[in-house]
């Protein structure tokens, strides 16, 4: 869901203000898990299916923002067949994909600008200015580094591969660990050179 | 103008620049020399990201220390993977303008009259981890002209791009106003150049028009035992 893209639009739940969609999100998880059960969960499901349609995501994109948790969701499927019933298990992974999905909402119909300037402008009211931008600034760095970080660990699979290593996952985490981090200290850098107007960011 | 006074850069045990003092005044400057010489730190001290371990860099009297200083100079990172910090491409354009003071539509206009200038309003909307390489350079580049510094130091700009980008990069340098300083391997770059510095070992070896020491690298790197 962190990775989920911006998609263009006008519809209401594109101008609704961020900080609203947040808070929905966070009451919409609670509410899963104080009122547990197939009502509930068909209620919210019938919900976020009708937010989908009036943003105008198409489908192929709600898939593709619930396609990298689909291992997670399997894995605690098989967990929950051991520790309970099918059903338990079904109802815990749809629980957990309703979930998924209404963050993907927020993050497809939400710039990251946006959602970033409002998260800062919240912390604002409890935390000192300096730390609300800190926090704020590495929300957006995440969502900007996640495809880079993932782009970095296939660069050295490939390299590896290609050096016929196999899948030995200390050479690969090893290199994608050494080279994010080093990446990480020029993207310090870089946003230092870009901030001349607010050396609290050094 | 730029004043380098003495500057000496020492990491630990490895002196990277020794006692280098130079005015730079030229509209176009460049920077050479082999790999490991010391022109990225050189770089680095115009506008502040690296600090001199002793001397000082003024920029129009001001040192690098100073916001002041930091606001005249903008920097093009090597690896514009690095720079482009945002998502978007307009959000991350908006990015360096952000604590500037201007209004939220100010900064769209801003961002929207430099695209439009390189002819790059397509790229508006897309996602920077999308773009090609010479997208990114690009787009890096204009964070940094979105800023209106007088002064653009670019690192290996041309480094890892094809030759169709990095002649859209070098047409679209030719069109800008500001005092440019270079730091590239790219010899056919450096020279149109007003002034060639050439770096080795940390120190000043050449420092004249471009011909003359683009010359005399040419045939101490030819003379270099391989």
């Amino acid at each position: 869901m962190l990775t989920s893209d911006y998609v263009p639009g006008d519809s209401v739940v594109h101008r609704a203000r961020p900080l609203i969609k947040v808070g929905l999100l966070f009451l919409v998880c609670t509410w899963l898990f104080v009122r547990e059960g197939w009502l509930s969960l068909a209620a919210a499901g019938l919900v976020l299916v009708a937010f989908f349609a009036i943003a105008r995501i198409p489908p192929k994109i709600v898939v593709a923002a619930i396609r990298p948790a689909l291992w997670v969701l399997g894995l605690v499927f098989v967990a929950q067949l051991f520790l309970a019933d099918w059903r338990f298990a079904g109802f815990v992974v749809l629980r957990f994909a309703v979930m998924i999905l209404a963050a993907s909402l927020l993050t497809l119909t939400t710039r990251t600008s946006d959602l970033v300037e409002a998260i800062e402008r919240a912390l604002g009211r409890i935390l000192p200015a300096r730390s609300a931008e800190a926090i704020s600034l590495a929300l957006s760095l995440c969502m900007r580094f996640i495809p880079r970080v993932r782009d970095i660990f296939e660069e050295v699979k490939n390299a590896q591969r290609a050096r016929g290593l196999g899948t030995s996952w200390r050479a690969l985490v090893t290199p994608t660990i050494v080279r994010a981090l080093k990446s990480a200290d020029e993207i310090a850098r870089a946003i230092v050179a870009r901030s001349p107007d607010g050396p609290h960011v050094r | 103008m730029i004043r380098l006074d003495g500057v000496t850069v020492r990491k630990g045990d490895t002196l990277i620049l020794d006692s280098v003092s130079l005015e730079l005044t030229e509209r176009r400057i460049g920077i050479i020399g082999p790999n490991g010489s010391g022109k990225s730190t050189f770089a680095r001290l115009l506008n502040g990201l690296e600090k001199p371990t002793t001397g000082t860099v003024h920029v129009d009297g001001a040192p690098t220390d100073r916001v002041s200083a930091l606001g005249k100079v903008g920097f093009v990172f090597q690896n514009p993977d690095n720079q482009i910090v945002m998502p978007l491409v307009d959000e991350d354009l908006a990015f360096g303008l952000r604590k500037s003071g201007l209004s939220k539509s100010e900064i769209g206009e801003r961002v929207q009259r430099h695209l439009e200038r390189f002819d790059l309003t397509h790229l508006n909307e897309r996602r920077t981890h999308e773009l090609s390489g010479g997208e990114k350079q690009l787009i890096a580049l204009i964070g940094v002209l979105v800023m209106e510094p007088a002064i653009i130091v670019l690192d290996e700009p041309t480094t890892l791009l094809d030759l169709r980008n990095r002649r859209i990069l070098v047409s679209l340098l030719d069109r800008l106003d500001q005092t440019l300083i270079v730091v590239s391997h790219d010899l056919e770059l450096m020279a149109p150049m007003d002034r060639l510095i050439w770096i080795d070992e940390g120190r000043i070896r050449g420092d004249g028009n471009a011909g003359d020491i683009v010359r005399g690298y040419r045939e101490a790197t030819a003379a270099e035992p391989c």
